[in-house]
């Protein structure tokens, strides 16, 4: 499979603008990732694990002070690649309203367009294509501030997806979203992976999102301690309390259940397997 | 509370006026005002004036659309008929100690008056009748030969269209901090005007603090578009001229002649 970001040996601090002009907080030293495509990646990790700095990373909003960030076969120090980076891996940030620049929503998808000078015909297309993809062609020429969270958090994504990047990275979409607007989002980006294989790296702190991905990679203090399918992620429960994260609520309930002596296996992520482990469990006990 | 306000004051339609392009309808409003300023006598004033009666039909703008944008300039008005009611001279109606009003005064006033409703008036159908955006669009593409002079073109219509966007974001992020404030005993309503005035300490400089997060949050995101400032960028929507836009030059060039006409046959000021 073809690589679309490689990080290697990467590191990255932050200069800490008060008196103290030279002290550095390190973010992360000495990361490595890839991400291949079509992968549909999560990155769990608690507040200030470095997650969404490492994000900053793959379209070049953040520069690796060492080793190499490569996205798309390009080095993001190269300045001279920079459009074709951001056009190829986009993101999506956790504020809906923050990121939406026009007072019309078609006129918003077409921003980024706009910008890298497509002409007007091939724009016209490109926005309804995405806007389609998203579910929001009846709304095309709705103003923003009408709109509910998950649809304004729909209208960026759309915004991105016009680019037709092969990746899309986002930071915690859902995390000012109600439960209706998380599952609109959720539904969307997976069925952009799905169907349409683009690569997504899903930068969350609900563990039920991670679930749903092919693919979780758990950071802690600026490290990648897990890198996993989330069955096998999620069976570390204790390692991941450890760092202060949850499991998904079955997990959770199987973990609790083991303790107390049942013989059960730990990678139940969905609330279906619990039930269906939990059936055999009564079943063997002669309970019907 | 501040839910009412409306962003601009833009009626949508179909009609004539609604349908020309931003740019023809830009340059026939800067026209006008221009025709009222050289209109020097009656005739020409009341040709310029009665074309506002044909011009608010054609576009389906209610009338009282009228006294609606001039409320907030009647000082305005009052202050320059009283000025110009003073300071012409000619034969004296009326005098009080070293206020006199004259005959020529009172009618200067009077044309005063009228060229500044007209020039409200007129102006108003602009944006009555063009929505924000394609009014930033408008002058964004008619004001791009300015580029060259240095003046930021580009800039300043993505300022205007990033205002517009916003504004509704802000209102409602102030009634959520006045809320905030008056659920923590502030408040808001009472005492005099300076008091009320402090009371809004509270209120703005977390909006202020806000407003700047925003910012620097939405160019985050506008970079990950590849915003690269105005150079090579290119518009969804491509403005091009059509039919109304002829019938609306044709009927300026009409109405100009008309007015320069009466300016020049009628030497008189009535």
């Amino acid at each position: 499979m073809e690589e679309i970001i490689s990080c290697e040996d990467m590191a990255f601090s932050y200069s800490h603008e008060n008196e103290e002009k030279d002290k550095k907080i390190p973010v992360f030293e000495g990361l490595n990732l890839t991400v291949q495509k079509g992968d549909f990646v999560a990155v769990l990790g608690h507040n200030g694990s470095g997650k969404s700095t490492l994000a900053k990373h793959f379209n070049a909003i953040l520069l690796p002070q060492g080793g190499t960030c490569t996205v798309v076969g390009a080095d993001t120090r190269d300045e001279d690649k920079l459009l074709l980076i951001r056009s190829h891996v986009g993101m999506v940030f956790q504020n809906p309203d923050n990121q939406i620049v026009a007072t019309v929503v078609e006129e918003d998808v077409a921003f980024a367009l706009e910008n890298l000078g497509v002409p007007p015909d091939e724009i016209r297309e490109r926005v309804d294509d995405a806007l389609e993809l998203v579910g929001m062609s009846d709304l095309k020429l709705r103003a923003p501030h009408q709109l509910s969270g998950g649809q304004k958090q729909r209208v960026a994504i759309a915004g991105i997806i016009a680019m037709r990047p092969q990746c899309i990275v986002l930071d915690e979409p859902t995390a000012m979203l109600d439960p209706r607007g998380r599952r609109e989002v959720m539904e969307t980006i997976t069925a952009l992976n799905k169907y349409f294989g683009v690569t997504v790296v899903l930068i969350t702190h609900f563990m039920d999102e991670a679930a749903a991905c092919k693919r979780v990679v758990v950071m802690s203090g600026g490290d990648i301690i897990l890198d996993d399918a989330p069955k096998r992620v999620f069976s570390n429960v204790e390692k991941l309390k450890s760092v202060g994260l949850s499991v998904p609520q079955a997990t959770e309930l199987i973990f609790e259940l083991k303790k107390a002596g049942y013989d059960l296996p730990l990678d139940v992520i969905t609330a279906r397997d619990c039930i269906e482990k939990l059936i055999g469990i009564l079943e063997e006990q002669g309970v019907s | 509370m501040l839910k009412d306000i409306t962003i601009g004051q833009y009626l949508p339609g179909a009609s004539v006026a609604h349908r020309m392009d931003p740019r023809v309808k830009l340059v026939l409003t800067i026209a006008y005002v221009a025709l009222l300023f050289t209109a020097r006598n009656a005739w020409a004033l009341g040709i310029s004036a009665a074309m506002l009666f044909f011009l608010y039909p054609l576009s389906r703008v209610p009338g009282r659309m009228i006294l609606k944008s001039l409320k907030p300039v009647v000082p305005i008005i009052l202050f320059t008929a009283i000025l110009n009611m003073m300071f012409h001279d000619g034969l004296v109606l009326f005098q009080l100690w070293i206020i006199k009003i004259t005959d020529k005064g009172v009618i200067m006033a009077v044309f005063m008056v009228v060229r500044i409703i007209c020039l409200i008036a007129g102006t108003s159908l602009l944006t009555y009748t063009t929505s924000p955006i394609s009014l930033t669009n408008g002058m964004e593409q008619l004001f791009a030969p300015l580029n060259k002079i240095g003046v930021p073109v580009h800039e300043i219509s993505m300022m205007m269209t990033i205002a517009l966007r916003f504004i509704p974001t802000l209102i409602e992020e102030t009634d959520k901090i006045m809320s905030a404030q008056k659920a923590r005993g502030a408040d808001l309503e009472s005492g005099g005007l300076i008091q009320r005035i402090h009371a809004l300490t509270p209120i703005l400089i977390p909006l202020f603090v806000s407003a700047f997060t925003r910012a620097i949050e939405l160019a985050l995101a506008m970079e990950c578009r590849c915003y690269n400032g105005g150079k090579g960028r290119t518009h969804l929507h491509r403005l091009r001229l059509s039919m109304p836009d002829l019938y609306g030059a044709v009927f300026a060039i009409l109405f100009a002649a008309c007015v320069i006409c009466a300016n020049i046959v009628f030497p008189g000021l009535l």
